[in-house]
């Protein structure tokens, strides 16, 4: 059985306006169907405690269930439990038209923190991050510069970035440069 | 640059969150057409000088396909819709009428 890796190994850059670092690994599954179903409703609140609303997160100990659109959602849970996840939701949503796929390996995940970490993300997406608009539980898929991402805030000034694994050394360059020292905008 | 509202996730985007995907409401002529029919349907486009009907995909974020009704001139953008639809609903077409008295594009007006 080989190891698994996250594509960076949990590297951090500390010397900015912001600490950016990946978290390693973390178990994600990708869950599609008809986000009105009665099961599938029923499944999410076994997991993460709610139904996600549109454009939103909702955390309940290290399990997240995140809106991803109007027929998916994304489940992360804690790496080595992805299996039994799909289990679970295999079994209690028999019948009825869905997916559940592990894509945990597919993807890259970084924190932002500190008290300029709306800057930071301000600078590379075209989302409005001052504090009026985009608030703690909120999920947003964007860009970040040139790549897609999607993020929120687990809690003030502590963003999660989610992109892809094939480019989570860009991501984790660019959320770098961005945090560089000496480059506060005090905008927000 | 162009604000669009995402019909799909209610997300309000500036369109490099966006992508085109060419006009709207195009009749996908195929099997058992003329050639004169199929041949509108490969190449014949409106090039308008005002109102137009596109089709757009939230491409970097819930990646669904919607309409959006827009001026080419100004850049205003009239409102966004399903794509899960033949023509433009009366409240588009109202919000055009409203910007733009007398406006027609194809056979919508």
């Amino acid at each position: 059985m080989f190891k698994a890796v996250s594509a960076l190994q949990g590297v951090s850059f500390n010397d900015g306006i912001a600490e950016v670092r990946e978290l390693g690994l973390r178990g994600m599954i990708t869950l599609r169907g008809d986000l009105a179903d009665k099961k599938l409703i029923k499944a999410v609140k076994g997991f993460a405690g709610r139904m996600p609303e549109p454009r939103t997160v909702a955390l309940k100990d290290d399990n997240i269930a995140a809106w991803m659109s109007s027929d998916e959602l994304l489940l992360m849970v804690p790496h080595e439990d992805v299996s039994s996840t799909i289990e679970t939701l295999n079994a209690s949503l028999q019948g009825t038209h869905f997916l559940a796929a592990n894509v945990s390996d597919a993807r890259g995940v970084f924190e932002v923190i500190g008290p300029h970490a709306r800057e930071v993300m301000a600078k590379l997406a075209p989302v409005d991050f001052s504090p009026d608009a985009f608030k703690m539980g909120m999920f947003r898929r964007s860009r970040l510069a040139q790549v897609p991402a999607a993020f929120w805030m687990n809690e003030q000034d502590a963003f999660t970035v989610v992109c892809f694994r094939s480019v989570a050394e860009y991501m984790f360059d660019l959320l770098s440069i961005a945090a560089q020292a000496g480059s506060e905008v005090d905008a927000l | 640059m162009l604000i669009l509202d995402c019909p799909c996730c209610g997300v309000s985007g500036e369109e490099t969150e966006f992508h085109a995907g060419g006009e709207a409401h195009l009749k996908r002529h195929s099997v058992g057409s003329t050639d004169d029919q199929f041949e509108e349907y490969l190449f014949m486009r409106e090039n308008p000088h005002g109102v137009h009907l596109e089709r757009w995909r939230h491409n970097n974020g819930c990646g669904k396909w919607f309409h959006a009704a827009r001026c080419t001139t100004t850049l205003e953008v009239f409102g966004t819709y399903s794509a899960q639809t033949y023509e433009p609903p009366q409240e588009i077409k109202d919000a055009i009428s409203a910007r733009r008295p007398g406006w027609s594009w194809r056979n919508f007006s």
